[in-house]
């Protein structure tokens, strides 16, 4: 599974609440994943903006030479986004999926507290599985 | 449990009939209110040991109203008055009625007579929860314990009941293990039922 190179969660006012990177291209330290966290947050608000289209809910893809960023924003405002290989095939699915365990293993977690770092080992553990499991099964869901 | 089951609305609690069981709950629904359960009395305590009394406090009246609905629903009125009865009545008929399915295990303990275990792979209400590494070997599961306990004392078979996780090998995820430790008397009457 080559395909993502990393994945965000970022909060609804713009702070980085998980990351998780696969494999070493794109690897990031610390500092500058919290920054291309913020500063996703504000190019989205920004673009939402700028559209000339009303009712524009932000970009929802950038495309460039050597990788595609898919972003989906719940309603709620926390933004899922991940870097992966230009021309990945159904990331869009995959982001609703996660958003699908993040209500489930991290919002229903009493020990969660809501906007803050997201440290669930459920969460890892599905989130490792379900990015690993075959795109194919994954869109069966 | 995820499905929601028919529910026929009656005006007044009282009109409906007892005997119709078998509704299920939405997972959803019960997984966030168990999670506001715990929230709450995490607010209220200062260390873990109290949480988990609290947990079980709130079991206990479960169980207790358990005990008494099930007798009446299942067994015509008559409870077990039998050790090993109790506890089959708590590992199937019980879990059935909470959990939608019977309990993984039944064990007895192999260094205490008076130790019983029930154990269950993925308890229901530990579904969605991790422990933060910092709470140790807390286990939400002390609801369930309580629960357990609460049938149990009910039934004239008081216990001191506690909720356990036991890795397993090979397994990502330990199992939680209720474990079951019966007073002595109860001990004594069942010597000299024979």
């Amino acid at each position: 599974m080559a395909a993502i190179n990393s994945l965000y969660i970022v909060n609804k006012s713009g702070g980085l609440i998980y990351y998780k990177d696969y494999g070493s291209a794109g690897r990031m330290d610390t500092n500058d994943t919290l920054r291309v966290a913020s500063l996703w947050h504000s190019m989205h608000a920004i673009s939402q903006q700028l559209s000339p289209v009303s009712g524009c809910s932000g970009i929802e893809l950038l495309q460039a030479d050597t990788f595609d960023l898919h972003c989906f924003q719940s309603l709620t405002g926390t933004k899922f986004f991940a870097v992966c290989e230009p021309g990945t095939q159904q990331i869009e699915s995959l982001l609703k999926f996660i958003y699908g365990l993040y209500t489930d293993y991290v919002l229903k977690n009493p020990f969660y507290e809501i906007e803050m770092p997201i440290r669930c080992e459920l969460f890892d553990i599905n989130l490792t599985q379900s990015v690993q499991k075959d795109r194919v099964a994954l869109l069966g869901q | 449990m995820i499905g929601v089951g028919k529910i026929k609305q009656y005006g007044n609690v009282l009109d409906k009939p007892l005997a119709k069981g078998k509704q299920e709950v939405s997972l959803s629904a019960f997984a966030f209110l168990f999670s506001e359960l715990v929230q709450y009395n995490q607010t209220q305590v200062d260390n873990i040991g109290e949480l988990e009394r609290r947990l079980e406090d709130a079991g206990y009246a479960v169980g207790a109203r358990v005990l008494e609905l099930l007798c009446h629903r299942d067994k015509g009125n008559r409870r077990e008055t039998r050790l090993l009865g109790i506890l089959s009545f708590v590992h199937s008929t019980v879990w059935k009625v909470l959990f939608g399915k019977v309990a993984d295990s039944l064990e007895k303990g192999t260094e205490h007579e008076d130790e019983y275990m029930i154990s269950e792979k993925e308890l229901l209400v530990n579904k969605f929860i991790s422990i933060p590494k910092d709470m140790g070997t807390f286990n939400c599961g002390a609801f369930v314990a309580g629960i357990v306990r609460g049938v149990l004392d009910g039934a004239g078979f008081p216990a001191v009941v506690t909720a356990h996780f036991v890795p397993m090998e090979g397994q990502q995820r330990p199992r939680t293990t209720i474990l079951i430790k019966f007073a002595e008397e109860v001990l004594r009457r069942e010597a000299r039922l024979g």
